[in-house]
C-alpha cells in the first residue's frame, strides 16, 4: 500500500528527527541512541511516519473507548429507570378536583375536569392562544373529563397553582403565568403550554404515565 | 537543573502571555527542553506511571463520590447499587479498587529503584523526604478509602488501625474516641473517613508538585549516578525521548492494569469485604490491603502493644533518615559491590515480611517474623552506615558519556580522575 500522509503531519516526524536533536546537540561526536536517525530526509514518506500515524490512532481510539464509561456514568443509571413508570387510580378523584402525583421526580397533574371547565376549554378560539392547541388534542378520546400534564410552568420550572387565575386554570406565583382548564398558556411570560405526559388507560378508572 | 529555558514565545500574544504568567515557558522547560540523563533504564519510568495513577485514581475517585453515599445503614448497599446500577460502575470501581494496589506495586518500585541508585543522597535528600511524605499520605488515603465499602474488614480494619492509638499512654483511649466521634467506630468515623480521602489525594498532587520541583531542581539521578556535566554530552531532551518512553512504558503497565480490572478484580481484596460491617463479629482472620502486610507483620512481631505499634512507625519514619545513614558516597549499586548483595536481600526481606504478615501469628510464623522485623532495622541501623566505611566501590564513571560510550564499546568502564567520591 502506499501511502501518502497529509502534509500536517510530516512535519512533526520532520522536527522529530532533526530540529529538536540539532538544538540540544550540537556536538556530532555523540555516540547512543539518540544520534541515530539523523540521515533521513523529512520529505519522503516512511514506514516510521506510517507507524507514528497507526499508533496515535489507536491511542486516540483508546481514549475515546475509556472516556465513554466516565460519560455514560452521568445518565439516569438502573435504579432510575425502575422507577420511570408510575400506576394512578384515578377512582377516588372527585369532579372538579386536582390531585398532584410523582412521575420521574416531576409533578403530574390530574385533573378531574367539570363539564363547565370543559367546555370552556373546547370553546376558547385558537386565535386567542399563544400556543395553538386545541382541547381534543390535550385529553385522550372519550376521556374529555380527564386532563393530565406535567406541572412545570414552562417559563422556568415552577409549579403553577391550580384552580387560580383568570381562566381557573392554573397561576405560576414566579412570574405571573396563566393557564387555562387545558393547562394551555394565557397570560405572561411562559411561551408554550403545560407539558403532556406520555400515558395511557389500562381500565377505565387507571392510568399509567411514562 | 542548568541548560534548560531557552523558551522563547512566538507571536506577539505569546509574547504578552508569557511576559506576564510565563506558565508556557515552565512547561517547556519541564517537560520538553528538560535534560534528561541519556542512561535512564525503565525504571525511571515509574514516576510519570505513578502521576498517572494519581490522576486516574482522582477521576474515578470522583466519580464514584457521585453515587456513593457515607451513611452507615445504606453505605455498603450504595456500593452494590454503584455495582449493579450505575452505567459502568462496576468497572468504574474495579478501576479504583485495583488502582490503589497498582499504585502501590509501582510506588515500591520507586523507592526501591532509589535504594538500589542511591537517589537519596545529595543533593537530592529534600526530594527523597518529600517522597517519604508522599507515601505517609497514601498509606492514609489508602486505608481510609478501604473503610468506605463498610464491610467486615472495612470495618474491623479501621477498628485495628484506629487503635493503634489507644496505645499512647495516658491519653490513647481519648484521642481514639476523638478519632472515631464515638465510643466505637460508627457512622461518624465513616463519615470523616470520606471527607479525609477526597481531601488528602489533593494533598498529595501538592506534595508531587514539590517532589517534581525539587527533582527538577537538582536534575535527576541516573543507573551511573553522577550527574549531568555537559548538557550536550550527557543528556537528551525531556521530549521526545522520555516522553515516549514513559508512554510506551505506561501503556504496558495499563496491560498489566487492565488484567486485574477484567480478569481478577477481586483478586487482590478480601471475600470478608463482601459481608455487611457487623459491629458484634470480627472475622477469624484479620489481614489488611497487601501493600501493608510487612508492616503488619512489624507491627504483630514485637510482644508489646506500645512497642509494637512504636515499631510499626517506626520502620516507616527510618526511610526518611535514610540520607544520613548510608554513609557512602558512590550513589549506584552498580559500583557497590557488597551493597548491592545487601540491597537485595533486603529486599527479600522486605517481600518475606510481607508475606508474614498474611499468615496467622503464631507458632513458627512468629519466630521468623521476629528475625525479619530485626534484620530490617538492622539493614537500615548497622549495615548501610556501616558498608560505607568498609566497602571499597568500583571506579565510577567520570561522566554519563562515558559511561554510555563503555557500554557501547561493550567493554570496562572508561575511568577518568579518582574513583570514589564525586559528590558532597
Amino acid at each position: 500500500m502506499s501511502m501518502r500522509l497529509p502534509c500536517c503531519v510530516r512535519p512533526v516526524a520532520g522536527g522529530f528527527r532533526g530540529r529538536r536533536l540539532r538544538d540540544v546537540h550540537r556536538d556530532d561526536n555523540i555516540i547512543g541512541d539518540c544520534a541515530v536517525a539523523h540521515t533521513e530526509t523529512s520529505d519522503t514518506t516512511t514506514r516510521r511516519d506510517f507507524l507514528y500515524i497507526a499508533t496515535g490512532a489507536v491511542g486516540a481510539v483508546g481514549a475515546a473507548a475509556m472516556a465513554w464509561p466516565f460519560i455514560s456514568q452521568l445518565q439516569p443509571d438502573a435504579s432510575v429507570l425502575a422507577l420511570s413508570t408510575t400506576e394512578v387510580d384515578l377512582s377516588p378523584i372527585a369532579e372538579g378536583q386536582i390531585v398532584t402525583v410523582q412521575w420521574r421526580g416531576k409533578p403530574i397533574f390530574i385533573s378531574h375536569r367539570t363539564p363547565a371547565e370543559i367546555k370552556s376549554a373546547v370553546d376558547t378560539p385558537l386565535s386567542d392562544l399563544k400556543d395553538p392547541q386545541p382541547d381534543s388534542a390535550r385529553v385522550k378520546t372519550g376521556k374529555e373529563q380527564w386532563l393530565v400534564v406535567i406541572g412545570i410552568c414552562t417559563h422556568l420550572g415552577c409549579v403553577p397553582l391550580g384552580h387560580q387565575g383568570q381562566y381557573n386554570g392554573w397561576f405560576c406565583p414566579c412570574h405571573g403565568s396563566v393557564y387555562d382548564t387545558s393547562g394551555r398558556i394565557r397570560q405572561g411570560p411562559a411561551p408554550l403550554n403545560l407539558e403532556l405526559p406520555p400515558y395511557a388507560f389500562t381500565t377505565d378508572t387507571k392510568i399509567v404515565i411514562g | 537543573m542548568e541548560g534548560h529555558s531557552t523558551y522563547q514565545p512566538k507571536g506577539k500574544v505569546a509574547q504578552w502571555f508569557e511576559s506576564r504568567l510565563p506558565i508556557v515557558g515552565l512547561i517547556h522547560s519541564s517537560a520538553i527542553a528538560y535534560p534528561v540523563p541519556k542512561n535512564l533504564n525503565y525504571m525511571w519510568t515509574f514516576g510519570a506511571i505513578l502521576s498517572f495513577m494519581l490522576v486516574c485514581q482522582i477521576v474515578s475517585g470522583v466519580v464514584l463520590a457521585m453515587h456513593y453515599v457515607a451513611y452507615a445503614p445504606v453505605s455498603f448497599a450504595r456500593v452494590e447499587h454503584i455495582m449493579r446500577d450505575v452505567n459502568y460502575g462496576w468497572l468504574i470501581r474495579y478501576i479504583h479498587a485495583n488502582g490503589a494496589s497498582m499504585f502501590f506495586i509501582a510506588v515500591y518500585i520507586h523507592i526501591f529503584r532509589g535504594m538500589y541508585y542511591g537517589s537519596y543522597k545529595a543533593p537530592r535528600e529534600v526530594l527523597w523526604i518529600l517522597g517519604v511524605i508522599i507515601y505517609l499520605l497514601m498509606m492514609a488515603t489508602a486505608f481510609m478509602g478501604y473503610v468506605l465499602p463498610w464491610g467486615q474488614m472495612s470495618f474491623w480494619g479501621a477498628t485495628v488501625i484506629t487503635n493503634l492509638f489507644s496505645a499512647i499512654p495516658w491519653v490513647g483511649t481519648t484521642i481514639v474516641e476523638w478519632l472515631w466521634g464515638g465510643y466505637s467506630v460508627g457512622d461518624p468515623t465513616l463519615n470523616r473517613f470520606f471527607s479525609l480521602h477526597y481531601l488528602l489525594p489533593f494533598m498529595i498532587a501538592g506534595v508531587v508538585g514539590l517532589h517534581i520541583w525539587a527533582l527538577h531542581h537538582v536534575g535527576q539521578n541516573n543507573p551511573d549516578g553522577v550527574d549531568i556535566k555537559n548538557v550536550a554530552k550527557d543528556s537528551v531532551p525531556f521530549t521526545p525521548y522520555a516522553t515516549i518512553k514513559d508512554i510506551f512504558a505506561m501503556v504496558v503497565f495499563l496491560i498489566f492494569f487492565s488484567w486485574f480490572i477484567f480478569y481478577i478484580p477481586n483478586y487482590l481484596g478480601h471475600s470478608d469485604n463482601y459481608i455487611p460491617a457487623n459491629p458484634l463479629s470480627t472475622p477469624a482472620h484479620i489481614v489488611p490491603e497487601w501493600y501493608f502486610l510487612p508492616f503488619y507483620a512489624i507491627l504483630r512481631s514485637i510482644p508489646d502493644k506500645l512497642g509494637g505499634v512504636l515499631a510499626m512507625f517506626a520502620a516507616i519514619a527510618v526511610l526518611a533518615f535514610l540520607p544520613w545513614l548510608d554513609t557512602s558516597k558512590v550513589r549506584s549499586a552498580k559500583y557497590r559491590p557488597l551493597f548491592r548483595q545487601f540491597f537485595w536481600v533486603f529486599a527479600v526481606v522486605a517481600v518475606l515480611l510481607g508475606y508474614m504478615g498474611s499468615q496467622p501469628a503464631e507458632g513458627g510464623a512468629l519466630i521468623i517474623s521476629r528475625i525479619l522485623t530485626a534484620y530490617y532495622f538492622i539493614h537500615f541501623l548497622v549495615i548501610l552506615p556501616l558498608l560505607g566505611l568498609f566497602e571499597r566501590p568500583k571506579p565510577v564513571p567520570a561522566s554519563i558519556a562515558d559511561a554510555v560510550l563503555a557500554k557501547a564499546k561493550g567493554g570496562a568502564v572508561v575511568v577518568a580522575g579518582a574513583a570514589g567520591p564525586e559528590t558532597k
